[in-house]
């Protein structure tokens, strides 16, 4: 059950999009978050974030999905462009119009625990966009059997494994036929047998030309699957390159003490 | 039993034996209390009770009556004291059999099932029922109108004469348990009549421009005074000197003082033998007051489940405005909580019956605030339970992680849609079974509604165990019924409970 299926199921109908952050800045109090941040990332490119805890890298993740504000700077999602107004905040449709095109996932699953695994995946698409609970479903089963949980579609998330549930959350994201994909530690609270599972549908999306964004620990999975490594710390980015630049060769000196650290 | 005299040293049995002699002699203490120089103890009910007995308006330590009148004079023909002990009316018969106090003085009415139990003296007042109806009234002329007009509702007191009189007539009544509250309801138009005895109806209704009186006193019946049947010997001693009351016109006197004496009373010297037992013996069987009881549970069950849909229909709101409203919402909801919280649903419940219709009369807003009993009880119990509700809410909602409605945002879900569909689902899970809690205790709690003139599961109790004496028989089918009520309630719960912890046991 482990070894996701490769039923040809696309993630999305739509071509992949660009994302473009100029100047972001996002302050706790007197804390500077992110400090000036710019960064693009093109249409299908598989971007890793990595560096120390607290250096900034779920707090750009959730500023893409409006989950959090952000002071100063603009996002481009494709042709969406987020920016906070007089009161920090962002319109809500274009909040919408945002979400619509970047699936998020969490690092601790957040599935619906009253929902079964495919009523999990089916919500949103008849909830929010009133497509015909019939065409949904048969999608829904599709998405499942794409994560290889063909065989438990009708499980409750408790009765799952962390992998498992990782997994169906990635396909409640894809339900929504998203154009991006924003990943959150996804493999951080699983047991190591259980990332590869997860690792291996996030590399299958990539070859299908989806956009992914990833704050990960995985160096290994991001020299192997990242186009490129952007190291965060301090709010800062310290680095950004490919993976062969990044991680085998870093130039600075916070790069090395971090991935020091992480390989040690 | 020699073992045990041997293994027990000398002075503790002998101690063992002393205890004995002590129960003995507190076992025969009210038997020493009828020696002639110890006082006599009377109970009565001195609360709003005029012209029995009552508290003097200009001295309300001190208590006045007809009965205080005619104490003082058969004290003096008893040649001892006689002390007043404030006892609830309600209760003076079972006081009276436990050896509370010596007898029982109170306009009580002698009835078969009273005579059954207690010993009555000669009797010292002969009432009749008087009718009182608003001072405008067109339709009613007389008793008899009552049971001709359909629609019609009489006021009257529990367990009283007057009350047995309708129930035999099938008139509609509405029962209360003092005696100012059926004369100001009908007053208020509530109700088209109030049959009580005479001496209440001169008290409290002949004073009031706004009420009449309509046809003739009717339906006599005795006063006297209870007392135990191991009391024999006392009662001939009060019977001879109420004798001599009734002789030398002291009586009379008594009566004239307090504007109740008519010539009805003359009956009192001539016959020596009242027939006091004209009512039918009635039979308290099981298969007669269980119905009574049943429909008393419905009316329980009634005022609950709306009061319950009330508090739901207020309390989620509240907790929403509590949890997400703006700061002044915010405020006015914690308000809300904290006073329907603070407040006693019987202070509630007053309010709304009579206070509000007497402000709504006064500042002339119309009918609408004039609340029936129902409409009172369902909405004081629904804003006092809206308020606990409100918190448990709170807490069951504000419980569920605040990833869930990160997940449901990232999803496109708005608030609302989220709030619905994802959050209170699964708050609903916490939030059961300290709602079971509050119905079962809402259940119980609906009992105070007897005050407005509502008659529930306990109200029908406490009338029906009164009337036949059988406290504990009557009581265990009373307590069977509620626990039928809600141990049901709590498996429900449970069950539910279980079913969806199944899906969310992480």
């Amino acid at each position: 059950m482990s070894q996701p299926a490769t039923t040809e199921v696309p993630a999305t109908t739509q071509p992949p999009m660009s994302i473009k952050l100029q100047g972001v800045t996002k302050r706790y109090g007197s804390n500077l978050i992110l400090d000036n941040i710019s960064l693009d990332v093109a249409p299908g490119e598989t971007v890793a974030l990595i560096g120390p805890s607290g250096g900034g890298k779920s707090t750009l993740l959730r500023c893409l999905n409006c989950l959090n504000t952000f002071e100063a700077g603009q996002i481009h999602v494709g042709p969406h462009i987020l920016q906070p107004d007089s009161s920090g905040e962002v319109p809500g449709a274009v909040r919408q119009q945002v979400r619509r095109l970047l699936g998020m996932i969490f690092q601790d699953f957040q599935l619906f625990p009253h929902l079964t695994a495919l009523q999990n995946v089916i919500e949103a698409p008849i909830q929010v966009l009133h497509r015909n609970p019939e065409e949904v479903r048969e999608r829904g089963m599709k998405l499942l059997e794409r994560v290889g949980l063909g065989a438990r579609t009708h499980a409750y998330p408790h009765q799952l494994s962390g992998g498992q549930k990782q997994r169906v959350a990635i396909a409640r994201a894809l339900a929504m036929e998203p154009r991006g994909l924003l990943c959150d530690e996804i493999t951080s609270a699983l047991d190591p047998e259980l990332k590869g599972e997860v690792l291996d549908v996030l590399e299958d999306l990539k070859r299908e030309g989806m956009t992914l964004l990833m704050v990960t620990h995985e160096i290994g999975f991001a020299r192997r699957a990242a186009d490129r490594v952007v190291v965060l710390a301090g709010g800062k980015i310290v680095e950004n390159g490919p993976p062969s630049q990044v991680i085998d060769a870093p130039q600075t000196e916070r790069t090395k003490t971090f991935l020091s650290r992480v390989l040690g | 039993m020699t073992l045990h005299f041997r293994v027990l040293p000398r002075h503790d049995w002998r101690w063992l034996l002393w205890c004995a002699g002590l129960v003995l002699c507190l076992s025969t203490t009210h038997v020493s209390a009828q020696d002639d120089n110890k006082p006599l103890i009377w109970a009565a009910d001195a609360e709003g009770g005029a012209p029995y007995i009552y508290k003097d308006p200009k001295d309300p330590n001190h208590n006045i009556g007809f009965e205080v009148d005619l104490a003082q004079a058969l004290s003096r023909e008893l040649g001892r004291p006689i002390v007043f002990k404030q006892y609830q009316f309600n209760s003076l018969v079972s006081g009276l059999l436990r050896g509370d106090f010596d007898l029982a003085m109170n306009g009580l009415e002698v009835t078969p099932d009273r005579r059954a139990k207690l010993l009555f003296s000669h009797p010292y007042y002969i009432f009749q029922q008087q009718l009182v109806v608003r001072a405008d009234e067109t339709r009613i002329k007389s008793f008899a109108d009552c049971q001709k007009l359909s629609g019609i509702t009489v006021g009257t007191l529990e367990d009283t004469a007057a009350l047995r009189l309708l129930s035999h007539d099938q008139i509609t009544t509405k029962i209360y348990d003092n005696q100012v509250e059926p004369y100001a309801d009908l007053e208020l138009g509530r109700i088209d009549a109030v049959l009580l005895d005479l001496p209440i109806a001169v008290s409290y209704a002949q004073p009031n421009d706004n009420l009449k009186f309509v046809g003739e006193p009717f339906a006599e019946g005795y006063y006297a005074i209870a007392l135990r049947k191991d009391q024999r010997e006392l009662v001939e001693k009060i019977d001879r000197a109420l004798a001599k009351l009734i002789a030398n016109g002291e009586l009379q006197h008594i009566y004239e003082k307090w504007q109740i004496w008519n010539d009805e009373q003359d009956k009192l010297a001539h016959s020596s033998s009242l027939d006091v037992a004209a009512e039918s013996q009635q039979l308290w069987t099981l298969s007669r007051y269980f119905p009574l009881l049943v429909d008393g549970a419905k009316t329980t069950v009634f005022i609950s489940l709306l009061s319950m849909l009330l508090a739901i229909a207020i309390g989620l709101p509240i907790a929403m405005l509590r949890l997400y409203g703006p700061l002044p919402l915010r405020i006015l909801a914690t308000l809300y909580v904290e006073f329907f919280r603070g407040i006693p649903v019987l202070l509630l419940l007053y309010f709304l019956y009579y206070g509000l219709s007497g402000m709504a009369k006064a500042y002339g807003w119309g009918h609408w605030f004039d609340l029936q009993p129902f409409q009172a009880a369902i909405l004081g119990f629904g804003l006092i339970y809206a308020a606990y509700e409100s918190e448990i809410y709170r807490a069951g909602i504000g419980s569920i992680a605040p990833g869930q409605w990160e997940a449901a945002e990232s999803l496109g879900m708005s608030k609302p849609l989220t709030f619905r569909r994802i959050i209170l689902p699964q708050a609903m899970r916490i939030i059961l079974p300290p709602m079971t809690n509050d119905f079962v205790a809402l259940l119980k709690d609906t009992s105070v509604v007897s005050v407005i003139a509502v008659v529930e599961l306990t109200k029908q109790y406490q009338m029906l165990s009164k009337s036949s004496m059988k406290y504990l028989e009557i009581g265990i089918a009373t307590a069977a019924l509620y626990l039928v009520m809600s141990v049901p309630l709590g498996y429900l719960s449970r069950y539910l409970e279980k079913r969806w912890n199944k899906q969310t046991l992480r």
